[in-house]
């Protein structure tokens, strides 16, 4: 009981996490059908601004301003590369984004240098927010999750109540009706652009120091908001959040789990004599391929994804 | 051409120096980017500033002792690109620690690379990749270890584990590759003939240096029930998983190989009092501390790094002196010279087992706790904290049977 | 435009290529020189043969190196079995194409069904689980040590035992070559010339009596073959392969080799190969901020040339011919210093502060720079660099200005001859 409960206070905490890296790309790819492969690298800037702002002006100043840099730097990004690349088709906005990513990475190694960096949890967070059972949870943790959860009723807010939001929720399942409406959808485009890579920033300012802010930190969940974003489904911020919630979990729980093959055979009443590689596999070490497991599942059997509007 | 300008820009620091000498060159082959950078970044440091200590004092059979860095990011596949460089460079001498997968591949390179080049051998001289295996089944006459293996280390900790009387449940957790496996396997054969009574609730191994949240196998551990838990991990692996133990408020004991550097002690703070145990060949609170005043400079010299790695001193100080003994600088002649030697180290007398080249050497079991100015002098990592001997164990008691059967040229 | 098959200019390029291929090693005889030779023979399959999915059928795929690395690990476990046979080692490159085909026969089945994004997220999916599976069965891949062997193990033929450099530059170059050429003449066949209708226009590739799906398939089967010849080849070549040759990096390079040489060209990503490689190795001795300046001309490359090299090559050589060319030489004269300058400003900063980066903590600030020594550590250092940037950058744009209005021209005509000219 005590396992299951901190393991899945563990797997929201990293749901959200995710959702809040993953919320921004929905929204880009199912606006732009621009795959950025540079989102995660915004994730991994807003970690190192938040870093060197932190150095100077503590924690609070870092958690407001490196999401707005971020989000500026994304803002110019889409505005004077990612346009430019448009021209020459969704191919080359895809290249462009990847170079980025591996731009970004190596700009960082020239900054802040190849190992990680000291970005700390600030001390008023460090502490126990309270006990369960035995193990405690972490006030950062639960700080997380408040950010986490004041995140996604603000951008619910922003997308029902306001004017753009409306625009923009519109872009999301019809962008070319939305153009011959006569709204200015390049702008409607950066500004999208800017806000997703902001949120993003905003994951990485809390994940960088609960985790660790280093150069490959990227590249590690690069490929995860991918599978988050398939799973959920095109133009579905909800189904993003379900997939978030889905996979923080199973790479969670599938760590306790020690069930395998051979196991489950023996449930029913067949022993394996010659457990086999495959036979032996548990879910634990099965579980870094479930994601993308799911993901190829998803694509070819339900390609719009758990609540996709549409298919591409 | 191209050889030429690789050269020249890969000793940058040769220009510095403007010496006429004529030069031994190593090649430091360790991960200089990626999740391990601190601690290859680390070693080279250690590893520079002992060669400026012996250049100062007239070098190595009188030659300057340079070291050529070439980052093979934690793997075995460019860590062999890595030395066909080596070997395009004319460089003789190899040194590498960490990962004991890069050990293997590289120990398999060298073989080949010597064999089929007789007039251009190489000689590897690994500081700190501990797989047993590498000085017993596959030992080799042109590798060299510094650091006691993986099976020496477990052998002293089970046997310090076999007076604890608290112990009751034990959890292995481990990186997921050689090393990893290694650790586990010996602790369980070990922990079975001396504590019979202690069980093992648990074992798992995660993916090296890609697990960045270890609460889901903190919350495994507790679960478990564990009182003591066992750990291979080195580098951030390590740090990450005394973080979440520190998070999650486990409160059992660690017993590790490397808990007393490169940024553990740090990310434990002060809540490790008392629970982390380290197995190391020194450390600063070691009685009589003979390279206090190397490490008191080194630290003041290398803010943010501290002096950790006091075999690499003793390694290079005895490759100086087989140098300087062989009259040569052939890794050849210097194997022969080193095999069977005997050193005054600043941790004791160590010797050089001449049937499996592993380095025998006195070994000190510390406990993290409270800087108190007698038994604990010096913290680490301003935290207040530094590590306290538990126990001590000879050179002579740290020795273990090799199954060696080496193939001399 | 369609050249006949075997016309003499193309059989004499080819025996050129080949004469080329074979004297290299003689000029370049330092052990540096031929592995880097290798790796560019490699290289230069796995990048046709990736070409063969994104510029001959139009699927982009971020997991190649799934095939590529199955043929690797195929060809190193073929490799320890034959140590006691008597396989000669020259064939077993073929054991690592078979590798990759049963790997495009069986994951292709899945991932062709689709085209487009859906095709390259399905990819990208099938190459993480592939990867994260390598160290799911050390018993195969090895685990995070890889598989090695030993390739003199085995004999081959008239006594050639692969033991030295040289002789493996050999054989990577008479692979490279049969396969270069085997691809070659697969975009001749009906097969290739449907692959590429696939890529223009499904429908009506369907229309014609195709079906694209079964097209994608065939082509993506083959394409798995030669990425498995690559595959073997680095196997023998590195005597060690581990979990990395199929893990996303791999993939992403062959992408960029087949994207900067020109994926609309055959010999496109010849080129890219040769030049990635080069850089890679050269440049990377040389400067450690070498990624930098890589990803930097990458993201060039897809602003301002989306054909890659090829068609900046191509271009030329139609102007040469429609005797366009010349005119157009002062502004190049003029654009190449401007752009040396803005080089030369990147450089120094980019070198400045790796070398700040290098030094942290030695109290050295000397950086290196083509014999020059700098003080990374003056702001006077770091102004003067900004302001070579900022002069380069306006020099180009200025420069730039002027040569476009005639390349534009020059381009128009190229199109129209007989309007201008």
């Amino acid at each position: 009981m005590e396992f299951f409960l901190i393991s899945l206070l563990n797997g929201v905490t990293y749901g959200l996490l995710l959702f809040m890296l993953s919320s921004g790309l929905t929204l880009i790819f199912s606006m732009m059908g621009v795959l950025n492969f540079a989102h995660a690298s915004f994730y991994m800037l807003g970690a190192y601004f938040a870093y060197q702002i932190s150095t100077y002006l503590g924690f609070g100043a870092a958690l407001l301003v490196a999401p707005l840099v971020v989000g500026a730097l994304g803002a110019v990004v889409e505005r004077y590369g990612l346009r430019k690349a448009h021209r020459f088709g969704h191919v080359a906005e895809l290249l462009f984004t990847f170079g980025l990513a591996f731009l970004v990475e190596e700009i960082v190694h020239l900054v802040w240098g190849k190992s990680s960096v000291d970005y700390k949890i600030p001390e008023y967070f460090d502490g126990t927010l309270f006990t369960l059972f035995s193990t405690s949870f972490p006030i950062y943790k639960g700080f997380m999750m408040l950010v986490s959860v004041g995140m996604l009723v603000a951008l619910y807010l922003l997308l029902t109540r306001t004017r753009i939001g409306l625009i923009i929720q519109a872009a999301l399942s019809k962008p070319d009706m939305v153009q011959a409406l006569g709204h200015d959808v390049p702008k409607i485009f950066m500004l999208v652009f800017g806000g997703g890579t902001a949120l993003a920033g905003l994951a990485g300012v809390i994940g960088g120091n609960a985790f660790i802010t280093e150069p490959g930190m990227a590249a590690a969940v690069g490929s995860i908001v991918f599978v988050v974003v398939v799973v959920g489904g095109m133009g579905s911020l909800a189904g993003a959040f379900v997939a978030s919630l889905l996979i923080g979990c199973i790479q969670t729980f599938s760590v306790g789990i020690t069930f395998s093959v051979t196991d489950l055979a023996a449930l029913f009443g067949v022993r394996l004599e010659d457990s086999s590689a495959v036979a032996r596999l548990t879910v634990t070490q099965l579980a870094p391929v479930l994601p993308y497991l799911l993901m190829v599942a998803i694509l070819i059997f339900r390609p719009r994804g758990l609540m996709g509007a549409r298919e591409s | 051409m191209t050889h030429r300008i690789r050269s020249t820009v890969a000793v940058g620091a040769l220009l510095l120096a403007g010496s006429a000498f004529a030069q031994v060159k190593i090649a430091y082959i360790d991960p200089l980017s990626g999740p391990f950078a601190n601690v290859g970044e680390a070693g080279l440091k250690g590893f520079r500033e002992i060669a400026d200590t012996i250049n100062a004092k007239g070098g190595a059979n009188g030659q300057k002792i340079e070291f050529v860095p070439f980052d093979n990011k934690g793997s075995p596949q460019e860590s062999l690109i890595n030395f066909k460089a080596v070997t395009d460079q004319g460089i003789r001498f190899i040194t590498q620690g960490n990962g004991s997968g890069v050990a293997h591949a590289l120990v398999d390179a060298v073989n080949k690379w010597n064999a089929r080049n007789p007039d251009k051998t190489v000689l590897y001289l690994n500081y700190a990749a501990v797989d047993p295996t590498l000085t017993n089944d596959k030992c080799s006459f042109w590798h060299f270890r510094f650091d006691a293996n993986s099976d020496m280390k477990m052998e002293a900790i089970t046997n310090f584990m076999e007076k604890d009387k608290s112990i009751k449940k034990v959890f292995i957790i481990g990186q997921d590759y050689a090393h990893g496996h290694q650790v586990a396997k010996a602790a369980k054969a070990m922990l079975a003939k001396k504590r019979p009574d202690v069980q093992i609730v648990g074992e798992d191994l995660h993916p090296i240096g890609r697990t960045k949240d270890f609460a889901p196998y903190i919350a495994k551990i507790k679960a478990a029930g564990a009182d003591t838990v066992i750990t291979g991990n080195w580098g951030n692996d390590l740090s990450l998983l005394i973080k979440a133990a520190k998070d999650a408020g486990l409160k059992a004991k660690f017993h590790t190989y490397y808990a007393g550097g490169l940024g553990t002690p740090a990310a434990m703070g002060p809540a490790g009092e008392g629970l982390v145990l380290q197995l190391t060949e020194w450390h600063m609170n070691v009685q009589p501390n003979k390279a206090e005043a190397f490490a008191t400079a080194f630290n003041k010299k290398y803010p943010g790094v501290e002096f950790y790695y006091l075999r690499v001193n003793t390694m290079m100080l005895m490759l100086a002196e087989a140098m300087n003994k062989a009259k040569s600088t052939d890794p050849k002649q210097v194997a022969l010279t080193l095999e069977d030697m005997r050193f005054e180290a600043d941790n004791g007398e160590v010797w050089m087992r001449k049937s499996d080249h592993q380095m025998i050497q006195p070994l000190y079991i510390s406990i993290f706790s409270k800087v108190d100015g007698k038994a604990v002098k010096h913290e680490v990592e301003h935290t207040g904290h530094g590590f306290k001997t538990l126990a001590s164990i000879t050179a002579r008691d740290s020795q273990l049977p090799t199954t060696c059967i080496m193939e001399r040229p | 435009m369609i050249e006949p098959l075997f016309s003499r200019g193309r059989i004499l390029l080819w025996l050129g290529g080949l004469a080329i291929a074979i004297v290299l090693p003689l000029v370049f005889s330092k052990g540096f020189a031929v592995s880097l030779l290798c790796q560019m023979g490699i290289m230069v399959v796995f990048a046709l043969s990736y070409n063969m999915l994104l510029g001959q059928t139009g699927l982009l795929s971020f997991g190649h190196a799934v095939y590529y690395g199955l043929g690797a690990f195929v060809t190193m476990h073929a490799l320890n079995m034959v140590g006691k046979g008597g396989f000669p080692i020259t064939l077993l490159p073929l054991a690592g194409g078979a590798a990759g085909m049963a790997a495009g026969i069986l994951l292709g089945y899945v991932t062709t069904k689709k085209a487009g994004t859906t095709f390259a997220m399905i990819s990208l999916g099938i190459g993480e689980m592939v990867a994260a599976c390598s160290l799911m069965f050390p018993g195969f891949f090895g685990g995070e040590g890889g598989v090695s062997g030993n390739r003199v193990t085995g004999k081959g033929l008239f006594g050639i035992s692969y033991g030295s450099q040289t002789e493996m530059y050999y054989l990577i170059a008479g692979w490279a070559f049969v396969c270069v050429a085997a691809m070659f003449a697969l975009t001749q066949t009906p097969l290739g010339r449907m692959a590429n209708a696939v890529r223009d226009n499904p429908e009506r590739a369907e229309f014609v009596g195709y079906d694209p799906q079964w097209v994608r398939y065939l082509m993506m089967v083959l394409s798995g073959f030669f990425a498995g010849i690559a595959g073997g080849l680095t196997a023998l070549n590195y005597e060690i392969v581990t979990a990395e040759t199929l893990n996303a990096h791999t993939s992403g390079v062959v992408l960029l080799m087949a994207f900067v040489g020109g994926i609309g060209f055959f010999y496109g990503p010849i080129i890219g190969a040769i030049l990635i490689t080069i850089m890679q190795i050269a440049i990377g001795g040389i400067t450690k901020a070498w990624l930098f300046y890589f990803g930097l001309f990458f993201l060039f490359m897809v602003l301002y040339a989306p054909g890659g090299i090829a068609s900046l090559l191509t271009v030329q050589r139609r102007l040469w011919v429609a005797r366009l060319w010349w005119p157009l030489l002062p502004g190049y004269l003029l654009v190449l210093p401007a752009a040396l300058v803005s080089l030369a400003g990147i450089v120094a900063l980019v070198e400045m502060g790796y070398g700040l980066l290098e030094q942290e903590g030695t109290g050295e600030h000397a950086v290196h720079l083509v014999g020059l020594s700098i003080d990374a550590a003056s702001g006077a250092a770091w102004a003067g660099a900004a302001a070579l940037l900022a002069a380069g950058l306006l020099l180009v744009r200025w420069t730039w200005g002027r040569l476009e209005v005639k390349w534009n021209a020059a381009l128009s005509a190229l199109q129209n001859p007989g309007g201008a000219a």
